[in-house]
């Protein structure tokens, strides 16, 4: 038992350290928020065969300050009939979930310290993954709000449109992660990380959930292309059509930033977290600053992998359908996640009661079925239009009605139709 | 109510979102690596203009640095958008000059015609395109302006040579 002046000596160093790591993660988070938003338009601008900013500083580079004193010295318009205490608040309740729920995420090995080892990780609660889910669904309440709030029928539906998309896409979303905790055994993404040494990365052993997952978390963050709530084709901006300087500009911020800790919730649950593929030195033994710097660097690296990605494939793909998108989320995404839970589960208890122990050989195990689950996956979606309505399948014979009745029509006198 | 789409036959490799997706990424992904770029860096770099481009007008002058114009009064006359102004004066020797001359760009539509019509080739169109001002009066050019100018002049089409060879 510790006595008062033990505990005080134990509890002042992982304050301090807790409040260090908030500063530079916070910091850290918000200079990569901004710079997300350079880099698309950089990468937009490199795939449309464009230069993109390249004025402000070298290479453009100073653009994000300048976006920023921009965002902050317009005017601030507040349009008549909104909800003004909700229509205040909706932005940045869009943008602190994104920011609290990289709060569980470890980032790098531990670092040695004169006080002791400190943890890479803000926050590294046992229940990790629970607070993520928990957290990151309330990311949907700033949209639908800013929605509710703006007194605008193109708002309101768009944040209609994001919420029924968030929550159809997080069941989904939610089955493909419940499958990485059962292979883990556990809900603390730092324990998850461990797993994935010892299994091979879950990319690899839950190649599926994998990819379920990384649709899901398109759709969670309202990126193309399921970025239906802001079609602007059809809802001018939806949820954020009222919305004008700093205020605006916070939901593009929300939008990357939940873009970056999508991509850091991927990486941590299927990419390994920080470890380094095919080594490691960096997961045994004494904690040294090499390893700390190594780790965080490949976890860096990872995560923008990822965001690249989420750019890529934004300006690449055009947008679902409301009703494409409705059908790929409940009729084939969610079924087959529940199917791959069901799957995972029992593999796992056969390999368990084959007396496979968690280590090479069960990771393997787990590939070999991956691979066919995920050949059989794709054979079937590269069957074509699984994203349609069941609804518009219309068989021949009524094709051919409505055709003879089309061809009736317009040989009638047109004083007889009406 | 569900949304009743008419969905054609078609082979599955038409319709197969996954290799459309696959082949689209491949695409993006060969145009962003590309370094041919097609943006033209306008401060910096700036497109060579036709010979034939009819921009804000110029007007010529002669060895002792007056303007050509004798203000015969032909270019107001076949200006269809009727921006020209002069108002003709006459020297002691009996040699006619404007007295004033101005050319409301605003109203122009460069059509050219002023040059084509110019006896003295005095009143030219520029190749010539940045032409911001600071306030709208300053579009009314005077004859200061007009001579003081010294970007390039458009060469005309020539029905004899219409290729311009």
């Amino acid at each position: 038992m510790l006595d008062q002046s033990q505990l005080e000596m134990a509890f002042l160093p992982f304050l301090l350290a807790t409040i260090v790591k908030m500063i530079a993660m916070f910091s850290l988070y918000m200079v990569s928020v901004a710079y997300t938003t350079f880099a698309e338009r950089k990468i937009s601008a490199w795939i449309q065969d464009r230069h993109g900013p390249n004025r402000v500083g070298p290479w453009g580079i100073f653009q994000v300050l300048a976006d920023g004193v921009k965002n902050f010295t317009k005017e601030e318009s507040m349009p008549g009939g909104v909800n003004k205490p909700l229509f205040v608040i909706a932005p940045a309740l869009a943008f602190i979930p994104a920011l609290m729920a990289w709060a569980v995420i470890p980032f790098a090995a531990p670092l040695p310290t004169p006080w002791g080892r400190v943890d890479m990780v803000v926050a590294d609660m046992p229940i990790g993954f629970l607070f993520t889910l928990a957290i990151t669904s309330l990311g949907v309440y700033g949209i639908v709000l800013a929605g509710w709030a703006s007194n605008n029928k193109y708002a309101l539906l768009g944040g209609l449109r994001s919420s029924a998309q968030m929550v159809s896409y997080e069941i989904s979303m939610g089955m493909a992660t419940v499958c990485v905790l059962l292979v883990a055994g556990n809900v603390s993404l730092t324990r998850i990380i461990d797993q994935q040494v010892y299994l091979g990365w879950n990319a690899g052993v839950l190649s599926v959930a994998a990819f379920i997952f990384l649709v899901a978390a398109f759709a969670e963050t309202n990126r193309v292309p399921f970025d239906l709530p802001e079609a602007e084709s059809e809802l001018i901006a939806g949820y954020h059509s009222e919305y004008s300087a700093m205020k605006f500009s916070m939901f593009p911020i929300s939008e990357y930033a939940n873009m970056i800790t999508a991509s850091g919730m991927f990486v941590t649950l299927f990419l390994g977290g920080w470890d380094i593929p095919f080594t490691h030195w960096d997961n045994f033994g004494a904690v040294t600053l090499g390893k700390f710097v190594a780790t965080f660097a490949m976890f860096v690296a990872k995560v923008i992998f990822f965001v690249f990605f989420y750019i890529w494939v934004r300006w690449t793909l055009p947008r679902f359908r409301y009703d494409q998108l409705m059908s790929l989320g409940w009729k084939i995404m969610l079924p087959t996640a529940l199917a791959y839970v069901v799957i995972v589960a029992s593999s796992i208890l056969a390999l368990d009661m084959a007396g496979l122990a968690r280590g090479r050989m069960f990771g393997l195990a787990m590939f070999g079925l991956n691979v066919v689950l995920f050949v059989i996956l794709f054979f079937i979606l590269d069957r074509g239009r699984i994203v349609s309505p069941a609804a518009s399948r219309l068989d021949r014979a009524r094709l051919a009605h409505l055709r003879a009745q089309a061809q009736n029509r317009a040989t009638l006198n047109p004083k007889e139709i009406r | 109510m569900t949304i009743n789409v008419k969905v054609m036959e078609r082979p599955i490799s038409e319709v197969s979102y996954v290799r459309a997706t696959l082949s689209g990424l491949a695409l993006t992904l060969k145009h962003m690596v590309s370094p041919h770029k097609v943006t033209l860096q306008y401060p910096d770099e700036k497109w060579d203009i036709s010979p034939r481009w009819r921009g804000t007008h110029r007007m010529l002058t002669t060895e002792d640095g007056d303007s050509k114009c004798v203000a015969c009064g032909l270019c107001p006359t076949v200006c269809p958008a009727n921006c020209i102004k002069l108002v003709p004066g006459e020297d002691e020797a009996g040699n006619r000059y404007p007295l004033v001359f101005e050319i409301d760009e605003f109203r122009c539509i460069f059509c050219g015609y002023c040059q084509e019509v110019c006896p003295e080739e005095a009143i030219h169109l520029g190749r010539h395109y940045e032409n911001a001002e600071f306030s709208r009066s300053k579009f009314v050019y005077d004859l200061e302006r007009l001579t003081a100018q010294t970007h390039p002049v458009s060469t005309l089409w020539d029905p004899a040579d219409p290729r311009g060879e």
